[in-house]
């Protein structure tokens, strides 16, 4: 394949001025937005009208260990970007190295999402759950009874489709590894890290906002 | 990016230490009971919105994009502001 092939699809376009590979990330990341826009203005609206299903932050949810995940999270976004920044320079084997960490990292964040499920399932938070108790780490078991449905099903919707954009993204990564590994990347031709550097870093930023909304306020 | 400019090599390891200790500080602050919740909602949306914005910025690379993508990209803002203020303003 000839330099200019490689490139080809890379080089800059008339009008928005950026490839059409980017462009295309972009618009599908902003639909991205208001879909997990429209998921939060949802969980804010029902909490405003109905507070009574809601529980403070930490008396249901596990802060410190959703803590932890946003730190792996924000782990991985600079294990990416540090892939990108190697291909930028040629360095072949630093994008396979970086690249292996964040596939090694995300799939980390998944793997605690569901260690955190499965701990809240065993405590009867479950989003059909029409009252729970406070549980675990704060109240005993017949504790006074708190929160509705509305809190679980708001809570997993939007939590899940989170970790169900990390999985696809960890997949995603595993398909970049495989043709980082194949040397489909060069320093002129790095488009494929570049789009999957945008959508995990987009990932990142969504989580930062949902830890805050769900988890804290 | 797109358009070949050079530039300096962005700071992702100060960015990097910069989103760490805001999260520490959100997790913290988000513990303070002496604070009334609006003011704790207040502080901690602001928190999040910095670092969202630095991954943004300097992950992201938007920091170096042409205006016309900042535009494409500030397009969802009015009709987010449009889904939250409006309808919350049904409730109250």
């Amino acid at each position: 394949m000839t330099t200019q092939a490689m490139t080809a699809g890379r080089a800059p376009m008339p009008g928005m001025k950026v490839y059409n590979l980017k462009l295309g990330m972009w618009i599908f990341l902003l639909s991205e937005v208001m879909f997990f826009t429209g998921l939060i203005g949802s969980y804010v609206i029902l909490r405003f009208a109905h507070p009574e299903q809601f529980a403070e932050p930490g008396q249901v949810l596990n802060i410190n260990l959703t803590a932890f995940n946003t730190f792996l999270l924000i782990c991985s976004s600079v294990t990416m970007v540090k892939a990108y920044a190697a291909i930028q320079q040629g360095d072949q084997q630093g994008l396979k190295n970086w690249l292996l960490a964040t596939i090694v990292i995300g799939a980390s964040f998944v793997g605690v999402q569901v260690y955190e499920y499965i701990a809240l399932a065993a405590e009867g938070f479950v989003p059909i759950a029409e009252a729970y108790h406070a549980v675990g780490r704060h109240m005993p078991h017949d504790g006074p009874v708190i929160g509705g449905q509305l809190y679980g099903s708001t809570f997993y919707t939007m939590t899940g489709f989170h970790g169900t954009h990390v999985s696809i993204g960890v997949l995603c990564l595993c398909f970049t590894y495989w043709r980082a590994a194949k040397g489909a990347y060069t320093a002129d031709s790095l488009g494929g890290v570049e789009i999957m550097g945008l959508y995990w870093h987009f990932v990142d930023l969504v989580w930062i906002i949902l830890f805050t909304i769900v988890y804290l306020i | 990016m797109s358009t070949g400019e050079t530039h300096k090599p962005p700071p992702y390891m100060l960015v990097w230490v910069g989103l760490f200790v805001l999260t520490i500080m959100e997790v913290f602050y988000a513990t303070l009971t002496s604070i009334p919740k609006i003011w704790l909602a207040i502080g901690l949306m602001a928190m999040a919105f910095l670092k969202a914005y630095w991954v943004a910025i300097y992950y992201m690379h938007l920091k170096w994009e042409p205006k016309r993508l900042w535009l494409l990209v500030s397009v969802p803002i009015p009709l987010i502001m449009i889904l939250i203020f409006v309808v919350l303003n049904e409730i109250f």
